[in-house]
């Protein structure tokens, strides 16, 4: 049996914690748990909220309580497995051109790499959806190559356009709206995690893995035609 | 049925439209948002009797002037103690009245109170995202902040003379300290600071919004490692940034993040906290979690009761009359 630490967050939600420092492993636990709640959710429940080592479970007060929804979640972990299920790979096109990689310079000078070793190394990644957070639609994804890990800018940039692709360390996020950002911007994609599709709104779940593709201007261009016609 | 129209002379910043919200979508990084006193904004639609969690408007201190343009209709105000004036004429809020043709409403910053709503008796036009009209400020989805110079439609208007006049308010202790669940990261903390947050005065600071609302109070100094792993967040948890100040977050806060949480207040406890204002003190008391189901359950059945309440008819205004009467004796000598 996986343990795990359960936390009571005021009268209406549990913190299931994995461990308190990052891991894979906790992560993974995490994903199996959300799934399992998915599938069969406890009564009461109102939604859950994956993160890197934690899954918060949010409940209606009126008509369950911490006690009753550990005891379900207890049973689950029980016979937890990892999330064997093949999760969906994404493939984004992105323009690594100006003018939509402003700091694509300085961050090829701290990698001390050619700026096309840089795009080459980006888009060479295996990315994954690690969790959600900051503001509506954005997707933390792990999977920056260590070669151009940088930290972040000393002071943050104001009004980055939306679909921006920002990195920080090892951590990559498409921007969804127009937002301050202390990340390196070094492109642009073609495609925006806020789907506008009503079924399916979010285009990335927690979990999801995600290869980049490089595109030229003139290529992405056509597709954001392509996609405001669609 | 003719539409109604308003036209917003003025609106300060931060008035928004707001339904119930939009619970469910945390994990994509979406809070729930809707209004920020949800009591008031319920009773807002019990006192023209409509169905509960539809479109109405947020104001802020800001405030909002508007003129009927078109159409006539009833409307309710609730929620703090703002001042509200039809056609120059002093009223408050917490009151239902009747808009027509060419009549100027304002609604401002009175003697209390940070949120005031405002509903009509029909359905306020707004913009929709995910299924809510309800406005995620900081990235303006939803609704929208409602701008000087816009025109409001209220359609399926009704005018309804028996729900005039004032609207009781809900009884609560205004004074009371509110209630946390100490945690989840109390042990991130010096020895004795979750006792410190729990048991000395803080003030609402000016840095006041629908995000979040940071406090100004004794130093709630962190022990070692400032980071956590980033993890999810909920409307009333306490964080605590680097230099040892507490932040409160709020209907619009970010689903996850990486400052240590040293308290989460109890959501019947929520609505009370945002109608303070910057430079009012505020204290919190630790409950468990088991008092905080029950100190929950037993508000909201005192809310249904009060909303219950509040929303039959008072009656037409010759019935009104004679209830008074029969009260006071002197309205009819």
């Amino acid at each position: 049996m996986i343990s795990a630490k359960f936390t009571a967050i005021a009268d209406h939600a549990l913190l299931v914690s994995f461990a308190d420092e990052l891991s894979d492993d906790a992560h993974q636990s995490v994903m199996a748990l959300d799934k399992v709640i998915a599938d069969a959710p406890p009564y009461g429940l109102s939604e859950t909220v994956p993160a890197l080592v934690n899954l918060l479970v949010d409940f209606d007060p009126l008509v369950t309580d911490h006690k009753a929804i550990e005891t379900d979640i207890r049973d689950k972990l029980q016979d937890l497995k990892p999330v064997t299920q093949q999760s969906v790979l994404h493939r984004i096109p992105i323009c690594y051109e100006a003018p939509f990689c402003p700091d694509l310079p300085a961050v090829a000078q701290q990698a001390g790499m050619s700026e096309d070793a840089v795009i080459n190394a980006h888009f060479g990644g295996d990315y994954r959806v690690l969790m959600y957070g900051f503001a509506p639609g954005f997707a933390y994804l792990a999977g920056v190559p260590q070669p151009i890990q940088v930290p972040r800018k000393p002071a943050p940039v104001r009004d980055v356009p939306e679909c921006s692709v920002i990195i920080a360390g090892p951590q990559c996020l498409i921007t969804t709206l127009v937002m301050p950002t202390g990340w390196s911007i070094i492109g642009r994609s073609a495609v925006q995690n806020l789907t506008g599709d009503a079924d399916r709104p979010f285009l990335f779940d927690v979990g999801d893995q995600v290869k980049f593709e490089r595109i030229d201007l003139q290529r992405f261009d056509q597709l954001k035609k392509e996609n405001a016609h669609g | 049925m003719v539409d109604v129209k308003l036209r917003v002379s003025f609106a300060g910043p931060f008035v928004t439209f707001q339904d119930e919200g939009r619970p469910g979508h945390m994990r994509y990084g979406v809070s729930a948002s809707g209004p920020m006193d949800r009591l008031s904004f319920a009773a807002a639609h019990a006192a023209l009797d409509n169905p509960q969690g539809q479109t109405c408007l947020e104001i802020s201190l800001g405030g909002i002037q508007f003129e009927c343009s078109e159409g006539e209709v009833t409307l309710a105000i609730t929620g703090g103690e703002f001042s509200v004036e039809l056609d120059g004429k002093k009223g408050t809020s917490w009151s239902v009245l009747t808009l027509s043709q060419g009549r100027k409403l304002s609604i401002r910053p009175g003697t209390g109170g940070s949120w005031a709503y405002l509903a009509f008796a029909g359905v306020l036009g707004a913009e929709t995202w995910l299924e809510s009209s309800a406005t995620h400020a900081s990235s303006g989805f939803g609704g929208g902040a409602v701008r000087s110079g816009q025109v409001l439609t209220v359609r399926e208007a009704r005018i309804c003379p028996d729900r005039e006049g004032e609207i009781a308010r809900y009884s609560q202790r205004l004074n009371d300290p509110f209630r946390v669940v100490v945690g989840p990261q109390d042990e991130r903390f010096e020895a004795g600071i979750p006792e410190l947050f729990t048991s000395e005065t803080f003030k609402v600071s000016d840095s006041y919004d629908r995000m979040g609302m940071r406090l100004i109070g004794p130093k709630l100094a962190l022990d070692g490692a400032l980071s956590i792993p980033s993890e999810p967040i909920v409307r009333g948890s306490v964080q605590v940034s680097g230099d040892g100040v507490p932040t409160v977050l709020l209907a619009d806060h970010q689903t996850t993040g990486g400052y240590p949480k040293i308290a989460t207040i109890i959501s019947c406890d929520i609505d009370r906290l945002v109608q303070t204002r910057a430079g009012q003190s505020v204290r919190f008391v630790a409950v468990t979690a088991e008092e905080a189901i029950a100190a929950t359950r037993a508000e909201t059945s005192a809310q249904r009761m009060y909303l219950e309440e509040i929303s039959a008819p008072r009656g037409t205004l010759e019935q009104r009359l004679l209830r008074e009467n029969l009260i006071h004796g002197e309205i009819f000598p």
